[in-house]
């Protein structure tokens, strides 16, 4: 059974990643933007994955698991936050959170 | 055929990420994320990664899209006006489609430049459970319980956080 080159793993990770990060920069809704980070995670996250397995290590793997174990409490948080927004300015506009800037 | 296989898998996962940013409304985008997380995690065993496999759908698909999509219908899933893809400033959306073609290029260059070697010879047992807790518990034993202390706190923030403001 012949495997695919990682190198195929590498670049669509990277197109993944360079979605999340135009998603980022253009849409301007909180929960979007959330989610397009958390793309990004992934997209990290299969990278390490794809190289553990070149190199025969298991490293990056772990690497990974501590990635999802940060990745769940920044959404955890990260979503507390838009619903307090919500609460305090009701929206989920990005451009419109400016409660410090006095 | 493995080849082909993994086309439509990419082809899937481009999809979903897509799906993510070009959606109007938020439950769509997380059902964008959702298949995009599903076919990572089928990429994760074809990498020899059964465990972070099983882990990636528990969490990701079964934790993560579901705890936005609780956020989107508690808060509303409509966009307010000035949300969508085509409402931020003229500038911002030049500036983050440069920097993309940028990254992207910047990126592949790197990727086709290093190549690799073919990758040879996976210990048969690569990323099963027992590996993975053999070296989670040994080598990385105290990363792993700092985890647990940052997922505690962030869910004692995320309590105090999300409560409804007593008066307002």
């Amino acid at each position: 059974m012949d495997t695919i080159p990682t190198n195929y793993y590498l670049i669509l990770s990277a197109i993944i990643f360079v979605i999340g990060a135009l998603g980022v920069l253009v849409r301007r809704n909180a929960l979007i933007i959330f989610m397009c980070v958390e793309m990004m995670l992934n997209a990290v996250n299969l990278t390490f994955i794809a190289l553990a397995r070149q190199f025969g290590q298991l490293d990056g793997q772990i690497f990974v698991f501590m990635v999802m174990a940060v990745a769940a409490a920044e959404v955890a948080v990260g979503l507390a936050i838009v619903m307090a927004m919500v609460w305090h300015r009701d929206t989920t506009n990005v451009d419109e959170i400016d409660l410090l800037k006095g | 055929m493995e080849l082909l296989f993994f086309i439509a898998l990419g082809f899937l996962a481009l999809v979903g990420a897509i799906g993510v940013v070009v959606s109007r409304n938020a439950v769509y985008s997380a059902l964008a994320l959702l298949l995009n997380f599903a076919v990572l995690a089928v990429m994760y065993f074809m990498l020899n990664a059964q465990f972070l496999g099983v882990v990636q759908v528990i969490v990701y698909t079964g934790a993560i899209v579901v705890l936005f999509l609780f956020v989107i219908m508690l808060i509303g899933g409509q966009l307010a006006p000035g949300s969508t893809l085509a409402s931020g400033r003229r500038q911002t959306r030049v500036a983050a489609l440069i920097l993309s073609v940028l990254m992207a290029v910047g990126l592949s260059i790197v990727v086709v430049l290093g190549a690799l070697a073919p990758t040879t010879g996976i210990v048969p047992d690569f990323g099963s459970v027992q590996a993975i807790g053999q070296v989670l518990f040994t080598e990385y034993l105290l990363p792993f319980e700092l985890a647990s202390v940052l997922l505690l706190v962030a869910m004692i923030g995320a309590v105090v956080l999300a409560r409804r403001p007593k008066k307002l």
